[in-house]
């Protein structure tokens, strides 16, 4: 039995490299997470874009023209890139998460130094990524087979910037609040995938009764893809610093919602 | 006086209706070797989740080498490794990218040299590249072992790290954990293995209901509450079971003392009772006897 103990020496942690290294490690690690995956996670996506430009464009070129004169295929590519965006940066976090919570990793996560704010940060940039790589791919794949030029480079990468944000963050307070599988798949299904569908991804709100016009101004994905779509063409439905104003409102509601939620360390920390 | 690995002070945790930690005061100094028993229940795996910053207690304060859990929970964390009960992995990485990513988290780069070394010390070499999901149960909990060490924390906490593990997995685990030890780190272990406890652990709390029921160095323990024991078989089972004794399944009864003066007066009884003593044995006091009894006034 294990009775008197000599004086041990004295062991001291590793010194920190730089403060950010753990921040740059999670990213990193989350990054590493989807590209290990990437035929599911940024392939598939890709394909399935794709799709919906064949079905959409071969039944619709020839009758639909919109802001005059605009080709319908040319006016979809950048709502269907936008929308990969989007439910790519959601698919990121909020997979990644419930993932960690379920087979129970996200220990290895929450043992760590790491502050809050490095955790939103890093998952949130990582899923930005993700939606930003999958867009970039089915503007690439798809810009060979349509008319499509950019008139305002910044107001496409100020919109895909902070949609990819915003749905990342939704991805982490869905990834956090859903205990299983399947209520994470009610918040995409109910949520998120209407809001997208129904935000003028296939058609300008002009082409909808005047009802559904004004109802569309209450979906914030409308405001998304249609500050995303001035960028291409330099018009849209409607002016595009009100759509920045409501993406950054979005922003910041979602941000600061998600931040509150990982400081009071809701269902990480009991 | 030198500053304590861990110091807990009047913690509090309440789940509801369950009061899961009662007020619990503890102090562990460095490098001791120290053991956390208790029930299932008892409030063991949350006073360790408390330490690790994974339960946030409701009351009292928690440091690790002088650093409080919350208000400096950076440096309190680096200075703690955790070795989880549960065998959980991370499905998408090899073991030395798992390594090298917990190692980032802790903000150490470059760090392979120390993870060559654990790899060694846990025989985990030639599994560098595998990915985590083709490790066999042992290997995967010798990687979590690995990745508790990663950042060289001052204080190690094993929550039963031997549950469900083989018998010469447990041994090497143990060779290792003991050189840890000898090389300065302050160990906490909480088991069910009594026998695990009593061999290792300088000091041992025990834990029931939330709060500290007993708490002193192994040999005390044992000393103030286990008794000895005089095992024997006899012909006349009833006659024996008259003088005190506990019958056992396989047929002896067991009667304790606490010394051995008491022995020659128990068998002079058993003589005079006409029991008619066939075999006896005598057994040395263990941790075991001393839980059951702890638990049992408590």
């Amino acid at each position: 039995m294990p009775e008197t103990r000599k004086p041990s020496p004295r062991i001291e942690p590793m010194p920190v490299d730089s403060p950010l290294t753990g921040f740059s490690t999670l990213l990193y690690k989350e990054v590493l997470r989807f590209w290990k995956v990437s035929f599911q996670t940024v392939a598939a996506p890709v394909l399935n874009a794709l799709l919906f430009l064949l079905i959409f464009s071969h039944v619709l070129d020839r009758h639909v023209t919109v802001y005059g004169d605009v080709a319908y295929t040319s006016f979809l590519v950048p709502g269907l890139v936008m929308m990969s965006v989007l439910q790519n940066a959601f698919a990121n976090s909020s997979s990644s998460l419930i993932q960690s919570k379920i087979t129970g990793n996200i220990i290895f996560v929450l043992l760590p130094p790491l502050s809050y704010r490095e955790f939103y940060a890093a998952y949130v940039i990582a899923s930005t990524l993700r939606g930003l790589f999958v867009g970039a791919g089915v503007l690439l794949v798809a810009m060979p087979f349509v008319d499509l030029s950019i008139a305002n480079p910044l107001w496409v990468l100020t919109f895909a910037v902070m949609g990819g944000i915003i749905l990342g963050s939704f991805g982490v307070i869905a990834g956090i609040w859903a205990d299983k599988f399947d209520q994470l798949a009610a918040f995409q299904n109910f949520l998120i995938m209407p809001l997208t569908m129904l935000s003028g991804v296939f058609y300008s709100i002009h082409s909808l009764p005047p009802v559904w016009q004004d109802v569309s101004h209450f979906n914030p994905f409308f405001f998304m893809i249609d500050g995303f779509r001035y960028g291409f063409f330099g018009q849209s439905d409607t002016s595009p610093w009100l759509s920045l104003g409501v993406v950054s409102l979005c922003f910041v509601s979602l941000a600061a919602l998600t931040l509150a939620m990982l400081a009071r360390g809701y269902k990480l920390r009991a | 006086m030198t500053m304590p690995a861990i110091r807990v002070s009047a913690v509090t945790k309440q789940y509801g209706s369950l009061k899961a930690l009662g007020g619990v005061d503890l102090e562990i100094a460095q490098g001791e070797f120290f053991g956390l028993l208790g029930p299932n229940g008892a409030g063991k795996t949350t006073l360790i989740s408390a330490l690790a910053g994974l339960v946030r207690p409701d009351s009292g304060s928690l440091e690790i080498m002088g650093h409080d859990v919350a208000a400096d929970y950076r440096s309190a964390r680096r200075n703690l490794g955790v070795v989880p009960q549960e065998l959980v992995f991370d499905p998408f990485f090899s073991v030395r990218e798992l390594l090298r990513i917990q190692s980032g988290y802790f903000g150490i780069r470059g760090n392979d040299d120390w993870i060559d070394e654990i790899l060694a010390s846990l025989d985990l070499t030639h599994k560098a590249s595998a990915n985590m999901r083709t490790l066999s149960g042992g290997m995967k909990r010798r990687v979590l072992v690995a990745q508790a060490l990663v950042h060289r924390p001052p204080v190690i906490v094993l929550d039963e790290p031997t549950a469900g593990v083989d018998v010469e997995l447990r041994q090497g685990l143990w060779q290792f954990v003991r050189k840890l030890n000898r090389d300065g780190h302050t160990i906490v272990l909480t088991t069910h293995y009594l026998e695990e406890a009593e061999t290792l652990c300088g000091r041992i709390a025990m834990l029931k209901a939330g709060k500290v029921v007993a708490l002193d160095t192994t040999g005390n323990l044992l000393r103030r509450f286990a008794t000895h024991s005089l095992r024997v078989r006899v012909e006349t089972l009833e006659a024996a079971l008259a003088l005190g004794g506990l019958a056992s399944d396989d047929g002896w009864v067991e009667f304790g003392f606490d010394s051995y003066d008491d022995v020659e007066r128990l068998l002079a009884r058993l003589r005079e009772s006409g029991a008619g003593l066939r075999e006896m044995q005598l057994g040395e006091p263990d941790l075991e006897r001393v839980f059951v009894e702890v638990m049992h006034r408590a």
